[in-house]
C-alpha cells in the first residue's frame, strides 16, 4: 500500500514541472483510493457514518508492554538470549529422571534471574507508562453543546473541534480552521518534531479563517477527504468540502501533535488524526539498538564455553557408555549392587549407547554451571548502578541550564572506555551557539575592536611560544568576561567601535549606506519582539541566534525594532538630521524566507516615503554573484575583510539592498503569488524560481561578523583527549577557513602539523563549473580528489620516520568523491593517518557517512557527538552517540545514548566513567567466568570419581545458590565500585585510557588466562581435598569422610577461594566491598547451618553436616586453609612478579600513588616508566598504521 | 554526597615488594609448623591394614570357582587372619597364625572395613532409598525412588533401595592371646542418623526375603534406628574407595601383641574386583594417618618461602 502512493507521488512530480496545475488534480485525484482514503466528519463526531469509520481514539500508548501482555511478551524477550533459553530447557528437562539434581533447585535461580531482569524491564515499562498518562490527561477545550468545554487528550475523537491556546501542544494532528489573527495564521514550534527551533507560520483557508467566535461553530458542517496515515511529516495531501465547495488541503492548514502553538492567543481545529494515526507517532521509531564490542566478546566466549560444556559431558557420556556397557558381561552382573538387570534405561547396560546419549543430556545439566546464569543481569544491574553514578557525577553537572549529565542508555558504559575516535560537530558542540555580533564591515570600512575568542587563542599560542616560561599562566580572560568597557554586557552584543556607536556614524564618510546597512539588519528578519511592560525592554525572539544577534546588534546601534504587526515592522529609528529618536515604520509586503539551499533571505518593504526596497542577506558564495554592476564598489575590500573575519572563525554574512520599481515589482509579484497559493509539491521550487528572479542585481552594503564561541575548557578538553591517544574529527557545517581557525582555536590543530587540505576549489574546475557541463565537472572533480588523495599519502609515507604530524582538512564537495566506493578506503587510510581531521561543509547525510566509514573502515569505536537535529544520524550511526543538551532543542539529546551538557565534560565521561566502566566490566567479566570454571569442574573431577553417573558433588541448594547468593554480591560489587586509580589520577594520565582503546583488559590471552586460573583453582580443590581425606578418620571420634562431609568441605573451599580471589584482584577496599566479600562467605556459613538444621526431609544430604560432622573438625578447617592459600598462590604470584617487573600502565599510576611520589611526577618520571610510555606510544602508532 | 561521587574512604593495597615478600614469608612461617604439627599427629597413628579378599582363597583358584563359593550362602566362609605389618597373606583357612601388634595401640581402636571399586557414589545407587521410609513408620509405603529394590511381592521393602539392599555383610572376630577382644559396636553411626533420620519405631520387613540377595540381612526385631551397621552403610562414600567404621576395640593392644581375626568373608566384591580390607587404626586430633596434609603444608610454605627469595634476589639485581 505504501509503495503504491509513493509510487503516485513520484510521477505526480513529474507532471508538476510541466503544469503544476494538472499536479494538483493528479494528487487529489487519487483522494478516495487507497491510501488516500480518509473522511474526517468535522464537528460531528456521532454522525453514524463517522461512528462506522471506528478510527482509533487519541489514546496514546508508548509503553512496550500492556497489563496483559507483559507476562508473555517479557518471557518470550528473555528467552531470547541463549544462555536464558538454555537454562529454561535445562529446567524443563530437569523435571525428568535425567536431571542430575532436583528441578526445584535449577528453577529457583532461574525464577529469580528472569524475575529481576522482569522486574526491570516492568519498572521502565512503569515509566513510560506515567509519561503516557500524563500526556492522555492532559486537558483541552473541545467543542459540543454550542461552547467549548474541557476534556482530556485520550478522550478526543476525530473530528472533534478543539481550541488551542498559547504555548500549548496539539494533542492530535489538527486542521486549523482560524486564529486569533484575522487572516488566520499561527506560528507554530517543531521542536519535538525536527529538533528545529525556529518557528513555522501555518495558515489557515481564507474560507474557514472567519469562523472565529463560538457561535460560528453551531452551523459549521463539513467534511474532510485525505490521506491516510503514514509517517510522511513534509506532505499532506487532502480536500475540505465546505459551503457546497472543494478546498484543496496542504501541509499549511495541518498543525502536528506534539508542536507547539506559539505567539498566537488562540487557535480552532480539527482533529484529522488522532493517537498513534498522528504523523508523529507513526514517525516513532525504536532507536537502533547498540550493543558494545565487550557484550559481543562476551558471546564469544559464552560459546567457548558452550563448547567445552559438549565436550566434557561428551567424554563423560563416552566414560559413563563403556562403563555401563561393562556392567553385564556374557550374563555375569558386575556391579551387582547397582542391580543391571533390573534397571531403567537410563542405566541399562544392553542399550549402553542410548544410555550414553541420555547420559550426554544428563551431563549438559549438570555442567551447566560452567555457563554464568547470573552474568547477563549482573551485568545489567551493574551497568544500570554505573549509570546512576555517570548521573549523579557532581563534576558533570552543568550549573547554569542544571543539567546533569544522562545516560539514556546503560549498555554502552564499557564502551566508554573504549572510544578511538571522536566525530565532533562544531556549532553549539565545540562553541556556545551564542551568537555576539563583533565586527562588521561597511562600505569598504572594517568596523569593530573586539578581539575574538580565536584571535586571543591564536595570540596565547604564538606568545607562549615565544617565552615558553615566562608566562604560560597568564589569566586570559573567559568566554563571558571580556564585555569590558561598555557599561553594562549586553547579550549578543560584543561590538566595540566609537565611531559608529553611540550614534556617531553620522559623521562617518559613508554614514548613508551605514544607515541602510543598520536598517537591513533591523528589518530583514523573522524575529519577534517582546516589550516587557513594566521596564520597556526588548527582548527577541528569533529563527536562528544568528538573527538575534542581528536584531541586538542593531538595536544597540541606534535601529531599534520594536513592532512587528502582519504587515508592517515598526523602528525606533536616530533621524539623520535631528539626531532624535523617531518612529519609523515600514510596510512589509513580502518575506523571502531563509532555507538552506538559498542560504539567503530577504524582504520586501516599502518605506514611507513609497519606496520599494529589497533588503537581502546571505553567504557570501550566493551574494557576491547577485551583485549588479553599480552594486560591486567596494566588493574587493569587503572580501578582504570578509575572509579576514572568516580566519578569525567568525560566521560572516553579506548585507546588500535593491531598490525596486513599482512595475517591476508589481509583475514579479503575480508570479510569486501564483507559486506561493501552489499546493504542489513543487510550489518550493516554483517559489525559489520566483525569488530568485527578484534577488539580483543587488547593492553590496557591507559584511557582518558574528562571532560563535567556544565552550567553556574545549581546548583543554580536547588537548586531553588527543593526549589519551583519542583521534577527534570534527564534522561542520562551517567554511573552510572558519573551520581551520576553530582547529587551532581548540588546539585540534596545531602549528608543528602538516596540514593536507583536499578540496575542490580549484581554477581548472571552478572554469568547467561555469562550463556547465556537469558530467566533465564530475569526472574532473573525481580525478583531482583521488590526485589529491594520492599526494597525500605518499606525502606521509614518506614522513613515517619523522616525528610529524597531519592534520586533514576536506570539505563538503571532496568529501562526496571521497565517500565513494572507489576511493572510500584510500581516504580513510590518509584520514586514520593524521592526529586530526576537520570536514567542512558537510551535510548531515555526510556526517553519518563519515562516521559509518570510520566505524566500518577501522573496526575501531566510534563517538559521534554533537547537538543539533543536523546530527541525528550521526548520532544513531556511530558506536556512542553523544548530544549535548544545549540550545539547539532536544532532538540529538533523544537519539542519544549519554546526554552532557558541555563538551568538556566529556573528556571526565571518556576518561573517567569510561575508563573505570571498561575495567570494572571487563574484570567482572573475566572473573565471572573464573567463579563457574571453578566450580564447574569440581563438579566434573567428582564425576570422573563416579563413573560418570552424573551424581554431583554438592548438595542441590548449594549448587543452586551459588551463583545466586554466595558469589555474585562481591562480583556487583566490583562492578560498580572498583577504581584501579582514582578520577583525579585518571585524568592526570589520560595514557591510562589507551588500556580501554587498545582492549588489553580483555584480550585473548587474559580471559584465557582466568579461565586456566579456574581450572587449576578446581583442580587444587578436588585433588588437594580427596587426596588429604583419602579413606582415613577425620575427626579424633574415628568418623569417615563420606560424602556428605566431602561436598561440604569442598564447596567451603570454592566460596573461600572464590571470594578471596575477587579479594586478591580488586585493590579498592570500601566497606561495601569488605561486607559483600566476607559477608558472602559468611553466609555460607549461615545458610549451613540454617539449612542443616531443617528436618532431614528438606535439607536431606545437609543435615546437621557442618554442626556435627565438620566444625568439630581441625582437619576440616585446616584443609580449608590449605587449598584456599594455595589456590590464590598462583595468581598472587603471577600478580606480584607482574606488578613488579612486567607493570601495566595503572600499576605504575598506583605504585606511584602509594610512594607519595604523586606530587612532582611529571618533573621527573623514572626511566622505566618513560620506557613504558614511550613502548604504550609505539604501540598506538603501531595500531594506527 | 561521598557516596553518590564515588568517594568513599578505601583502602587500596597494592603489591609493593614490602607486601609481597612479607605476605610470602607470613605464609612460609606459619603453614610450615602446621605441615609439621599434622605431619606428626599422622605419624604417630598406628595403623595396620590387610587386605583379606584374595588371602582367603587359594590364589590360583579359578574366577568361576570363586564365584560359586561366595554366592553360595551355604558354603563355609570363615576365614582366619593375622593382622601385622609387614602384609603376609598366605592360605591361612581354619589357621591360626600369631602375628605382632608393630607398635603400642590405645584404646579406643577403630575398626574400618575398607572396599576398593566400589561405586557408592553412582546416581543410581545414591538415590535408590528411602528417606522418609527410614525416618518413620507412615512412610512405609513410599518407595518410588527405591527401584528395583522397592517391592517383595506386593509388599514394600523396609528399608527399601539398592544401598540398603547391598549392605555389607562380612564379619570380624578378634582374639588376643587366645582370649576374645569384644568389639564395641555402639555408637559407631552419626548422632544425627540414629535420632532424627532412622525412626525408632520402623522395624525391617520383607528385607532380603526373595529374589536375588544382595548383602546382609537384617534382624526383623531390632528398630531401624538401633542397626548402627546400616545407618554407617546407607552414608554414601565420596569417592569408589572408602572405609567404613565396623566397631571399636575398648583395650590398649601392647607392641608386639597377637591378635588373630576369624572373618566371616561373605559381601561379595569379586564380581566386580573389589579389594576388601580390615583396617585397624587409632586417631589423633588430626584423625587417622594421612600425611598428605602435613606434607602439602610444607610444600605450599616452603614454595612461598621459594618466591620470596627469588622475588628479594630479583628486586635486588633487577629493581
Amino acid at each position: 500500500m505504501r509503495g503504491g502512493t509513493g509510487k503516485g507521488i513520484h510521477f505526480s512530480k513529474l507532471y508538476s514541472f510541466s503544469c503544476f496545475r494538472s499536479k494538483f488534480e493528479d494528487e487529489h485525484g487519487q483522494l478516495g483510493q487507497r491510501g488516500y482514503s480518509r473522511i474526517v466528519y468535522c464537528n460531528d463526531p456521532d454522525n453514524p457514518e463517522a461512528v462506522q469509520l471506528k478510527y482509533r481514539g487519541n489514546y496514546v500508548s508508548t509503553t512496550k508492554y500492556t497489563a496483559l501482555n507483559f507476562i508473555p511478551k517479557s518471557l518470550f524477550e528473555q528467552f531470547r538470549r541463549v544462555a536464558n533459553l538454555y537454562f529454561l530447557v535445562v529446567a524443563c528437562v530437569s523435571f525428568s529422571p535425567l536431571a542430575p539434581y532436583t528441578a526445584v533447585s535449577v528453577l529457583a535461580p532461574l525464577l529469580v534471574v528472569i524475575g529481576a531482569t522482569m522486574a526491570k524491564e516492568g519498572v521502565e515499562d512503569w515509566r513510560r507508562r506515567k509519561q503516557d498518562i500524563e500526556a492522555n490527561n492532559r486537558k483541552v477545550e473541545v467543542y459540543g453543546k454550542k461552547a467549548f468545554n474541557e476534556t482530556r487528550w485520550k478522550n478526543l475523537r476525530v473530528g472533534d473541534l478543539v481550541k488551542i491556546y498559547k504555548d500549548e501542544y496539539f494533542p492530535a494532528d489538527l486542521l486549523l480552521l482560524s486564529s486569533s489573527y484575522e487572516d488566520g495564521i499561527c506560528y507554530v514550534e517543531t521542536m519535538n518534531l525536527d529538533g528545529e527551533t525556529n518557528l513555522k507560520l501555518k495558515h489557515a483557508l481564507d474560507e474557514t479563517a472567519s469562523l472565529r467566535d463560538v457561535s460560528s461553530f453551531q452551523n459549521f458542517k463539513s467534511t474532510i477527504n485525505c490521506e491516510d496515515p503514514n509517517e510522511r511529516l513534509y506532505s499532506f495531501v487532502g480536500t475540505l468540502y465546505y459551503g457546497g465547495q472543494q478546498h484543496p488541503l496542504s501541509l499549511q492548514q495541518i498543525l502536528l501533535r506534539d508542536s507547539k502553538l506559539r505567539n498566537t492567543d488562540y487557535i480552532y481545529g480539527v482533529v484529522v488524526f488522532t493517537g498513534h494515526d498522528t504523523k508523529v507517532m507513526q514517525n516513532a521509531t525504536d532507536p537502533p539498538s547498540k550493543r558494545s564490542k565487550i557484550e559481543r566478546r562476551m558471546d564469544k566466549i559464552i560459546y567457548i564455553l558452550f563448547s567445552t560444556l559438549i565436550l566434557i559431558s561428551f567424554t563423560g557420556s563416552m566414560f559413563f557408555g563403556v562403563e555401563t556397557k561393562n556392567d553385564i558381561r556374557v550374563g555375569e552382573l558386575k556391579r551387582w549392587y547397582l542391580r543391571p538387570d533390573k534397571t531403567t534405561v537410563f542405566f541399562d547396560p544392553k542399550r549402553a549407547s542410548l544410555a550414553a546419549f541420555f547420559h550426554f543430556l544428563t551431563g549438559l545439566m549438570l555442567y551447566g554451571y560452567l555457563i554464568p546464569i547470573s552474568l547477563y543481569v549482573s551485568i545489567e544491574v551493574v551497568k544500570v548502578l554505573q549509570s546512576i553514578f555517570i548521573n549523579q557525577d557532581q563534576d558533570m553537572y552543568y550549573e547554569e541550564t542544571d543539567k546533569p549529565a544522562r545516560a539514556r542508555t546503560s549498555n554502552l558504559n564499557e564502551e566508554l572506555g573504549q572510544v578511538d575516535t571522536i566525530l565532533s560537530d562544531k556549532t553549539g558542540t565545540l562553541t556556545c551557539n551564542s551568537m555576539e555580533f563583533v565586527k562588521c564591515s561597511i562600505a569598504g570600512v572594517a568596523y569593530g575592536r573586539g578581539m575574538t575568542e580565536v584571535e586571543r587563542a591564536l595570540a596565547k599560542r604564538k606568545r607562549s611560544r615565544a617565552h615558553e616560561v615566562t608566562d604560560s599562566s597568564s589569566d586570559l580572560p573567559e568566554c563571558d568576561d571580556h564585555v569590558v568597557d561598555s557599561g553594562k554586557p549586553v547579550k549578543g552584543f560584543n561590538f566595540r567601535d566609537e565611531r559608529i556607536m553611540n550614534g556617531n556614524w553620522v559623521n562617518e564618510p559613508h554614514s548613508d549606506l551605514i544607515q541602510k546597512f543598520f536598517r537591513v539588519l533591523a528589518i530583514c528578519h523573522t524575529a519577534i519582539p517582546d516589550v516587557r511592560k513594566e521596564s520597556g525592554e526588548i527582548s527577541y525572539e528569533a529563527e536562528s541566534p544568528d538573527e538575534a544577534a542581528f536584531v541586538i546588534a542593531a538595536r544597540e546601534l541606534g535601529f531599534e525594532f520594536f513592532e512587528r504587526t502582519q504587515t508592517s515592522i515598526s523602528l525606533h529609528e536616530l533621524d539623520h538630521e535631528s539626531g532624535r529618536k523617531v518612529n519609523r515604520s515600514y510596510t512589509l509586503l513580502h518575506v523571502l524566507e531563509f532555507s538552506s539551499a538559498r542560504k539567503r533571505m530577504s524582504v520586501i518593504v516599502k518605506t514611507v516615503e513609497n519606496q520599494l526596497l529589497l533588503l537581502c542577506k546571505g553567504a557570501d558564495s550566493v551574494m557576491f554573484e547577485r551583485l549588479s554592476k553599480d552594486g560591486r564598489l567596494f566588493l574587493a575590500k569587503s572580501m578582504d575583510h570578509l575572509n579576514k573575519y572568516a580566519e578569525a572563525g567568525l560566521r560572516t554574512l553579506v548585507v546588500a539592498y535593491r531598490e525596486l520599481s513599482d512595475q517591476e515589482y508589481k509583475s514579479w509579484e503575480e508570479e510569486f503569488l501564483q507559486a506561493k497559493t501552489s499546493v504542489s509539491a513543487a510550489r518550493d521550487a516554483l517559489i525559489d524560481a520566483a525569488c530568485d528572479k527578484i534577488e539580483r542585481d543587488l547593492i553590496l552594503l557591507g559584511v557582518t561578523a558574528v562571532e560563535d564561541k567556544l565552550q567553556k575548557g574545549v581546548p583543554e578538553c580536547i588537548d586531553k583527549l588527543s593526549k589519551a591517544g583519542i583521534k577527534i574529527w570534527v564534522l561542520t557545517g562551517d567554511k573552510m577557513e572558519t573551520a581551520i581557525n576553530i582547529g587551532y582555536a581548540c588546539s585540534l590543530l596545531t602549528k608543528g602539523m602538516k596540514q593536507i587540505v583536499i578540496t575542490l576549489d580549484s581554477p581548472d574546475i571552478s572554469d568547467l563549473e561555469k562550463q556547465g557541463d556537469k558530467e566533465s565537472i564530475q569526472k574532473a572533480s573525481r580525478e583531482s580528489i583521488a590526485k589529491q588523495i594520492g599526494e597525500a599519502k605518499a606525502q606521509i609515507i614518506a614522513r613515517k620516520e619523522s616525528s610529524v604530524t597531519f592534520g586533514l582538512i576536506i570539505d563538503g564537495m571532496s568529501l562526496d568523491f571521497a565517500l565513494a566506493k572507489s576511493l572510500e578506503s584510500s581516504f580513510l587510510e590518509v584520514a586514520v593517518n593524521c592526529a586530526s581531521v576537520i570536514c567542512c561543509r558537510s551535510s548531515p547525510k555526510q556526517k553519518a557517512r563519515v562516521t559509518k566509514l570510520v566505524k566500518v573502515g577501522t573496526g575501531k569505536t566510534t563517538l559521534a557527538i554533537g547537538d543539533g537535529a543536523n546530527d541525528v544520524g550521526m548520532l544513531q550511526e556511530a558506536d556512542i552517540g553523544v548530544g549535548i543538551s544545549g540550545v539547539e532543542g532536544m532532538q540529538a539529546v533523544m537519539s542519544s545514548d549519554f546526554a552532557i551538557a558541555q563538551f568538556r565534560f566529556l573528556e571526565r565521561l571518556l576518561l573517567v566513567h569510561g575508563h573505570w566502566c571498561y575495567r570494572r566490566i571487563t574484570m567482572m567479566i573475566c572473573y565471572f567466568f573464573y567463579k563457574n570454571i571453578t566450580f564447574g569442574f569440581t563438579l566434573f573431577w567428582f564425576e570422573a570419581h563416579a563413573s560418570f553417573s552424573g551424581q554431583p558433588a554438592y548438595n542441590d541448594w548449594y549448587m543452586s545458590f551459588y551463583n545466586v547468593f554466595f558469589t555474585s554480591l562481591p562480583v556487583i560489587a566490583l562492578g560498580v565500585f572498583d577504581q584501579d586509580v582514582s578520577a583525579r589520577l585518571c585524568l592526570k594520565h589520560p595514557l591510562l585510557y589507551q588500556e580501554g582503546v587498545q582492549n588489553i583488559l580483555f584480550t585473548w590471552h587474559r580471559i584465557l588466562g582466568w579461565m586456566l586460573n579456574g581450572v587449576i583453582s578446581s583442580m587444587i580443590i578436588f585433588f588437594f581435598i580427596t587426596n588429604s581425606t583419602i579413606s582415613q578418620a577425620f575427626r579424633r571420634d574415628g568418623h569417615l569422610v563420606d560424602y556428605e562431609v566431602l561436598g561440604v568441605t569442598m564447596y567451603t573451599c570454592v566460596v573461600w577461594a572464590v571470594n578471596c580471589q575477587m579479594a586478591l584482584s580488586i585493590n579498592y577496599f570500601t566497606w561495601i566491598q569488605h561486607f559483600f566479600i566476607w559477608g558472602s562467605i559468611a553466609f555460607w556459613y549461615t545458610f549451613l547451618v540454617i539449612y542443616g538444621a531443617l528436618p532431614p526431609k528438606v535439607s536431606t544430604t545437609a543435615y546437621q553436616v557442618f554442626v556435627e560432622a565438620c566444625a568439630p573438625s581441625p582437619f576440616y578447617w585446616l584443609a580449608t586453609l590449605l587449598v584456599v592459600v594455595s589456590m590464590l598462590l598462583p595468581y598472587f604470584a603471577y600478580r606480584s612478579f607482574q606488578t613488579r617487573f612486567k607493570p601495566m600502565y595503572h600499576d605504575i599510576i598506583q605504585r606511584r600513588r602509594s610512594e607519595g611520589s604523586e606530587a612532582d611526577v611529571s618533573a621527573e618520571l623514572p626511566a622505566r616508566v618513560k620506557e613504558k610510555i614511550g613502548h604504550l606510544k609505539e604501540r598506538l602508532k603501531h595500531r594506527e598504521s | 554526597s561521598r557516596f553518590t561521587q564515588q568517594e568513599l574512604p578505601a583502602w587500596k593495597p597494592i603489591l609493593t615488594p614490602g607486601w609481597v615478600i612479607a605476605v610470602f614469608v607470613l605464609i612460609g612461617i606459619t603453614f610450615i609448623p602446621i605441615g609439621l604439627a599434622s605431619l606428626f599427629a599422622s605419624e604417630r597413628v598406628v595403623e595396620i591394614v590387610d587386605r583379606y579378599d584374595d588371602g582367603c582363597f587359594f590364589l590360583n583358584t579359578n574366577q568361576s570357582l570363586l564365584l560359586d563359593y561366595i554366592r553360595n550362602p551355604k558354603s563355609n566362609k570363615t576365614c582366619t587372619r593375622s593382622l601385622t605389618s609387614p602384609l603376609f597373606s598366605v592360605l591361612s583357612n581354619l589357621t591360626t597364625f600369631i602375628f605382632q601388634v608393630p607398635k603400642k595401640m590405645r584404646s579406643p581402636i577403630y575398626i574400618y572395613y575398607q572396599l576398593g571399586n566400589f561405586y557408592q557414589n553412582h546416581r543410581r545407587y545414591v538415590k535408590s532409598r528411602s528417606d522418609k521410609q527410614l525416618r518413620s513408620r507412615k512412610g512405609e509405603d513410599e518407595i518410588k525412588d527405591c527401584q528395583p529394590i522397592a517391592r517383595s511381592g506386593e509388599k514394600p521393602i523396609v528399608p527399601c533401595g539398592l544401598i540398603a539392599w547391598s549392605l555389607f555383610n562380612d564379619t570380624y572376630a578378634f582374639s588376643s592371646k587366645n582370649k576374645a577382644l569384644t568389639v564395641d559396636k555402639k555408637d559407631i553411626a552419626w548422632k544425627s542418623d540414629k535420632e532424627h533420620k532412622f525412626g525408632s519405631d520402623v522395624y525391617p520387613k520383607n528385607f532380603q526375603s526373595d529374589g536375588l540377595i544382595g548383602g546382609g540381612k537384617l534382624n526383623h526385631s531390632i528398630p531401624l534406628s538401633e542397626q548402627e551397621d546400616l545407618m554407617v552403610w546407607m552414608r554414601t562414600a565420596a569417592l569408589p574407595t572408602f572405609r567404613k567404621l565396623y566397631g571399636k576395640i575398648t583395650v590398649d593392644l601392647e607392641a608386639n601383641e597377637a591378635i588373630t581375626v576369624v572373618i566371616q568373608n561373605n559381601y561379595n566384591t569379586y564380581e566386580f574386583g573389589g579389594e576388601k580390607k580390615l583396617v585397624l587404626s587409632t586417631t589423633s586430633w588430626i584423625g587417622g594417618k594421612n600425611n598428605f596434609l602435613g606434607i602439602a603444608y610444607l610444600c605450599v610454605g616452603g614454595i612461598c618461602l621459594f618466591l620470596a627469595i627469588n622475588f628479594i634476589l630479583m628486586y635486588i639485581f633487577r629493581p
